[in-house]
């Protein structure tokens, strides 16, 4: 507990008569969803913030074990909204390892080209929450008007624009086109003539840089602590990315990076993300110009039986690493069904982050977070 | 009736009239500027590119019901709103449209402006007192806290233009930028005038008090129906004021080039240069995140009120040396 001593200092020297509760949420502008965050203050100084969970419990483990394991599939679409198709990717990679169940290559090609596209939306509808937390509102339109355009090129092939069931054991449920190969690489050509605007809009704003430089420091040891992964991990310096480190698919057959922060502050998370639109935009068109013929869903046996055993899953989400693991009893019905999410790891950082922060810093640290409270909540 | 009294009356319900129309207009420009800036069409559906929005607006607010929360205190509750609406007006009556349209020309014109709009500080915090709430209450910390500091750098600022005119009175500022216009010879007085001031309105990017993404609607988070839209208009009320008042010392007040438009010509030219100064206001608020509380602080009384002092010594050094 010494870091969070060290970030007591600010707050201890004002006399601490005038302690109070403070509830952020669960119905708050910037807790993005049904988040309550009881906040024990002093003046503007926050002294002990304390999440709580749980407004958006649904009970997803639960319904996993009490039906056939593919009538499960569309909920995995619905826990993180903001980047639904790693939750598929993850959902039916686990079955296929179990299952042993070989995917045509055109498939696997697909799932990364969408999976990807689905990342880049997800860190367009970041880039506009995080500005929108810091009062300016502007940036969420445009960020919100290119990622109209992936979500046109996305709901073609899916059918949906954000909670997605797209993919299957063994393959994908629709096979792309030209069309969408076309809109794609016009889309990432788009793509990289508008950081142009981000950068002059956000990145080099001198009032957003004084706000987020410096705050919300995640050290090394706190990251490591906590278990905080994705880009929140990548801000603080850590270069780990499931893609990277335990491949799955086929990402190992491309060329990308994994871009890191130094300090660990917001503004780092803010560059990382924005870095990492473009490797995913890279990893895209390696994966457009190699894109095999063939099947695109394997032939797989209507009724799968499930060994006995366990067996885990992890694939790198918008948000982080996101594992599955399942518990099998035999028989098409998970026993146990346990889903580590990544915003939960890195919420669970906010009290020991935040102590001693100003009201207005905790707004800037949480909102790089890019916490998806439905995720958490499950 | 004395004639004096009726003039007054007329002048008053004019005013009254001069602040709804000004906050509807404001709000329309508000919102379609905004919506141009961040490329969507903006208000389209009442009337022919929703000019009627606002009017409707007006009247729904008009018919929704006040609500008094729990455990707050009822009389200052209700009287806020009005606290900080009346003095808002009040400087309407001595801002000079033209030449000849202005209600009463005092010598101290300009003070008496500057008192009135300070008394809306004393309503934003009977407000964010008697909601009982706390998102209200940190509201009004704040916006306390930046008004007192910001009035410095913004009084300095307007003393410099002072020194050089040696009058209170707006029409006696104005007659004195026969050849200039004091922009030319007060730059920095006038960054800095136009920055407080919209700090002193709580716009963004300082608009600390109604931070929504942290204190949901600051001060006036409680308010519905007409006591929020009282607030709405003071605010409105008092960045006409400000842009006014910048216009006036700065710009060369109701000067400008002839229109043949008669005696219209000062109103005209008034209008377009105080809509201009509010356009940029718009813009900026649109463009930038909001600062942090203690970074506004701290860029007023470092940057601000040291550079509006200098200011100030070099121009009465120049001006006694003249």
């Amino acid at each position: 507990m010494e870091t969070a001593q060290q970030n007591l200092e600010p707050a201890t020297d004002i006399p601490h008569d005038n302690r109070y509760y403070l509830n952020m949420g669960p119905q708050h502008p910037s807790t993005h969803g049904v988040l309550r965050v009881l906040l024990e203050m002093d003046g503007e100084y926050v002294i002990d913030p304390q999440p709580v969970l749980g407004y958006g419990h649904r009970m997803q483990e639960k319904m996993a074990e009490h039906k056939n394991w593919m009538a499960f599939m569309p909920n995995t679409g619905r826990m993180d909204y903001a980047a639904a198709l790693p939750y598929n990717h993850g959902y039916v990679a686990l079955f296929e390892r179990i299952c042993g169940i070989e995917v045509p290559a055109r498939a696997e090609y697909i799932r990364v080209i969408t999976s990807e596209l689905n990342r880049i939306v997800s860190h367009h509808l970041w880039i506009g929450a995080m500005l929108l937390d810091m009062g300016a509102f502007t940036p969420i339109l445009y960020t919100f008007d290119d990622r109209e355009q992936v979500l046109d090129i996305l709901e073609d092939v899916t059918g949906s624009r954000l909670t997605y069931c797209y993919f299957r054991v063994g393959g994908v449920c629709k096979d792309i086109d030209d069309n969408f190969v076309e809109k794609t690489r016009a889309f990432i050509k788009r793509q990289r003539e508008r950081f142009d605007v981000y950068n002059k809009l956000v990145t080099g704003n001198i009032i957003f840089i004084k706000r987020t430089e410096g705050v919300g420091v995640i050290s090394l040891d706190m990251a490591r602590r906590y278990g905080v992964t994705g880009p929140v991990l990548r801000g603080s310096g850590i270069a780990y990315d499931v893609r990277k480190n335990e491949p799955y698919s086929v990402y190992p057959k491309f060329d990308f990076d994994i871009p890191t922060g130094q300090n660990g502050d917001s503004y780092d998370r803010y560059l990382v993300r924005l870095e990492e639109i473009e490797q995913s935009l890279r990893i895209i068109e390696q994966a457009l110009d190699q894109l095999p013929d063939g099947p695109f869903l394997a032939k797989v046996p209507k009724k799968l039986k499930m060994p006995t055993g366990d067996s885990s899953f992890a694939v790198e989400a918008a948000r982080g690493e996101l594992t599955y693991y399942l518990v099998s009893g035999g028989g098409d019905i998970p026993y146990r069904l346990k889903i580590r999410v990544p915003s939960y790891s890195n919420l669970s950082v906010l009290p020991e982050l935040c102590q001693g922060m100003l009201l207005s810093d905790l707004v800037a640290a949480m909102g790089s977070m890019d916490l998806v409270i439905p995720e958490i909540d499950r | 009736m004395p004639p004096e009294l009726l003039r007054m009356i007329i002048a008053s319900v004019i005013v009254v009239a001069f602040v709804f129309l000004n906050a509807m207009i404001l709000g329309y420009m508000e919102r379609k500027v905004s919506a141009h800036i961040q490329r969507r069409p903006g208000l389209m559906e009442v009337g022919p590119h929703g000019i009627l929005q606002l009017l409707i607006d007006g009247i729904k607010l008009i018919g929704k019901q006040l609500i008094v929360p729990e455990g707050s205190n009822r009389f200052l509750f209700r009287l806020a709103p009005l606290l900080s609406f009346a003095p808002c007006v009040l400087p309407f009556v001595v801002i000079p449209f033209s030449k000849k349209l202005q209600i009463v020309s005092m010598d101290i014109s300009l003070i008496f402006i500057l008192a009135m709009t300070s008394i809306n500080v004393i309503a934003i915090l009977v407000a964010g007192w008697a909601s009982n709430n706390k998102y209200s209450l940190f509201g009004t910390f704040r916006s306390v806290a930046q008004a007192v500091s910001y009035e410095i750098p913004m009084l300095l600022s307007l003393l410099s233009i002072i020194f050089m005119t040696s009058t209170f009175s707006l029409q006696g500022i104005v007659a004195a930028q026969k050849y200039y216009w004091f922009i030319l010879v007060q730059p920095l007085a006038f960054i800095i005038y136009f920055i407080s001031g919209m700090a002193e309105t709580n716009r963004a990017p300082f608009d600390m008090p109604e931070a929504e993404s942290e204190l949901t609607a600051g001060f006036h988070t409680e308010y519905s129906g007409m006591g929020f839209s009282f607030f709405f208009l003071a605010e409105y009320a008092n960045m006409f004021t400000v842009c006014s008042i910048a216009t006036v010392l700065f710009l060369g007040g109701w000067k400008g080039i002839p229109l043949p438009l008669g005696d219209f010509t000062g109103i005209v030219w008034f209008m377009l240069k105080v809509y201009g100064l509010l356009f940029v206001m718009i813009w900026i608020r649109w463009t930038y995140p909001r600062v942090r509380f203690d970074q506004l602080m701290s860029f007023c009384w470092k940057y601000l009120i040291p550079f509006a002092l200098v200011n100030l010594l070099i121009t009465a050094v120049v001006v006694k040396l003249i």
